[in-house]
């Protein structure tokens, strides 16, 4: 009887033993900072035509090289990927494309390859960049996804975005996030007297454009979850605003013209609405504007503070905070405005709820004792996680997979009240691998772009 | 035999029981838990806020600055300025004391119009504090209104925590910054 137990307790082991060394190249995500998958990135090769027509188009010395830099920062980034340094590598990129030789980059302990080419072409008498790149399952010493596209020149670091995400996607069974951008708020300028401008970057903190002079105050830019469309907040003329922003087809105009301040912007989950906060006569209560019929219908209706609103991502369901009780708390009702129902019980006050894309989860802001948090709740206000802490941080804006929160962080200044800084950083879902985004000046109120889409 | 039966099912009814009670008590623990933590929260809150008021006595009271650093005119001997407990838009009597005189000289002044501008310190989410800023703003106005300086002269707009006076991060700072400013408009 015991024996038999012992051989089961064996054999299931080892059925696990053995699932393990069979499904290599799989990455599990939802336990976090486990040992990262070690990959190799091959630079892409080029042939010397296309190298010399790059480096006139461009700039740029080796555009393979550069690409395959886009893509090994992104994989790095993620703590999921531990990228083996190039100079290790001992086959070359051309040949590697074409059949690595395994042996080779199992023995410097790879377990996943990237291979690729770029070529130049020209089509309708336009130079055009032609990218074909390969992932490898070293270990199992065969093929596990092969892709070409052709686009600009100029498109170079999106072609690495966009490989990054399909190769995240094939190792992890998760969408990726790297053909991204994050809009946010670049601040520059003594405390007291910051110049505020909306900024706009990629993901990886590159190809930063500035959208606004900075002769008016701006504030919290939200994206369009469908599209690269975007609310914020001015303060133009003095009257504080929400505007609306197609950063395509550079048109703005202002949605919430009410009689008082609007403020706290997002699209609804179709794109089609606006919710946003209307303050009068010291009241402040949630209403939506319909973009195309310009219809606006209040949906709170109380003395206290409402705002914050956000949508869950099926539209139904609308998660906003509400000082109602006495202190700044999280809430959840219905589109209408109906069943509202407070979530938040935990110590401290909460602020600034935000629904996760994936729909389970609302992550916050929260102040206990002295110090914000940002942290994580089932839409039901249970399971709450704090994901960091700091003296002051806030406005926690979803990457579109879920797995990703941006924030931003304020430091403490000296007794001169001298050192003040605003940043960017994001962190993982699981609270593992917090990250300082870079931004070319200090940045506030980010918002995670969807995917961009070829 | 029979004894052992009728023993061992009245040890069964006492676990039996046991085991109610236990629930019971787990269940009042719970509702009396869930009644106490809006109020725990309140207090906690509350501790928060209480905590610098020793040390700045004559600066602060209760955590309302009460200090003149920062403090400018609208007119002559008239303030342009109030400040704020934390979260709170309630006027102090120092506060109403100085918005009857700002009503005064505006009732003396009939063709000046005002702005009221809220403020909010650096200690709240940027939303909640633009709420609370045209809150505190309209604080004021009302009470301008009621001494006799009617509406359309008075504007009110907030600034959340987006223009502080005082660039500190301490007690004292954010007390400064926690205020609603009257300003000449015309």
């Amino acid at each position: 009887m015991k024996n038999l137990k012992l051989l089961i307790i064996i054999f299931i082991l080892t059925i696990f033993k053995f699932n393990y060394s069979f499904a290599l190249v799989e990455i599990d995500i939802t336990r976090g900072n486990l040992d990262p998958l070690p990959i190799a990135i091959s630079p892409l090769s080029l042939d010397d035509k296309s190298k010399n027509d790059f480096k006139n188009q461009l700039n740029l010395e080796d555009l393979g090289l550069e690409i395959s830099k886009v893509v090994e920062n992104n994989l790095k980034n993620t703590g999921l990927f531990n990228t083996i340094n190039r100079e290790a590598y001992l086959q070359k990129p051309d040949i590697a494309h074409l059949k690595p030789r395994f042996e080779d980059w199992a023995l410097i302990k790879a377990q996943a390859l990237i291979t690729g080419k770029v070529s130049s072409l020209t089509l309708d008498e336009k130079n055009m960049l032609k990218v074909e790149f390969r992932l490898w399952d070293v270990l199992a010493a065969k093929e596990m996804m092969a892709l070409s596209f052709t686009t600009t020149p100029n498109n170079w670091r999106r072609v690495g975005h966009v490989i990054s995400d399909k190769v995240y996607g094939t190792l992890t069974g998760e969408e990726g996030y790297f053909d991204t951008r994050i809009i946010y708020v670049a601040e520059t300028g003594p405390k007291t007297q910051r110049i505020k401008k909306l900024a706009i970057m990629d993901q990886d903190g590159f190809n930063t454009k500035y959208l606004t002079l900075g002769n008016e105050l701006v504030l919290t830019p939200r994206f369009d979850p469908t599209s690269q469309k975007v609310v914020y907040m001015s303060f133009f003329k003095n009257k504080p605003r929400v505007y609306y922003l197609d950063i395509e087809k550079g048109e703005q105009r202002v949605v919430g013209d009410f009689p008082g301040m609007t403020f706290a912007p997002r699209f609804s989950p179709d794109g089609k609405k606006i919710i946003m906060s209307l303050a009068k006569d010291g009241n402040s209560e949630i209403w939506t504007r319909d973009l195309e019929t310009g219809i606006q219908i209040q949906l709170t209706n109380h003395p206290s503070i409402d705002t914050s609103p956000s949508y869950s991502p099926n539209g139904k369901f609308i998660t906003f905070n509400s000082d109602r009780s006495g202190y700044q708390q999280i809430y959840v009702m219905k589109n209408d405005g109906s069943s509202v129902k407070r979530i938040s019980f935990g110590k401290g006050i909460y602020g600034t709820p935000v629904w996760s894309p994936r729909g389970d989860l609302i992550a916050f802001t929260k102040l206990h004792k002295g110090e914000f948090y940002i942290g994580v709740m089932r839409i039901d206000g249970t399971g709450e996680r704090l994901l960091t802490k700091n003296f002051y941080q806030e406005a926690p804006s979803w990457a579109p997979n879920g797995r990703v929160i941006i924030f931003y962080r304020e430091t403490k200044t000296n007794e001169k009240g001298e050192g003040f800084s605003a940043k960017l950083w994001s962190i993982d879902l699981t609270g593992y691998n917090e990250r300082l985004v870079k931004t070319e000046t200090d940045a506030s109120d980010p918002s995670w772009s969807s995917l961009l889409g070829n | 035999m029979n004894l052992n039966k009728i023993l061992k099912n009245v040890f069964l009814v006492i676990i039996f029981g046991l085991v109610v009670t236990a629930c019971a008590t787990k269940k009042t623990v719970k509702t009396t838990d869930t009644s106490s933590s809006s109020s725990t929260t309140a207090t906690t809150a509350k501790e928060e806020k209480a905590e610098p008021i020793k040390q700045l006595g004559s600066l602060m009271q209760g955590d309302v600055y009460i200090g003149s650093d920062t403090v400018g005119e609208l007119a002559s001997g008239v303030p342009d300025r109030v400040f704020f407990a934390t979260n709170e838009s309630i006027l102090t009597t120092m506060s109403r004391e100085t918005l009857r005189k700002q009503a005064a000289w505006l009732r003396q002044n009939p063709g000046v119009t005002v702005v009221v501008e809220g403020h909010a310190d650096e200690r709240g989410t940027r939303e909640y504090n633009l709420a609370l800023g045209e809150r505190r703003a309209n604080a004021a106005k009302d009470y301008l209104m009621t001494y006799g300086v009617s509406s359309d002269r008075i504007q009110v707009i907030s600034y959340g925590k987006e223009k502080p006076v005082d660039s500190g991060s301490n007690p004292l700072s954010w007390s400064k910054n926690r205020r609603s400013v009257t300003v000449k408009a015309n």
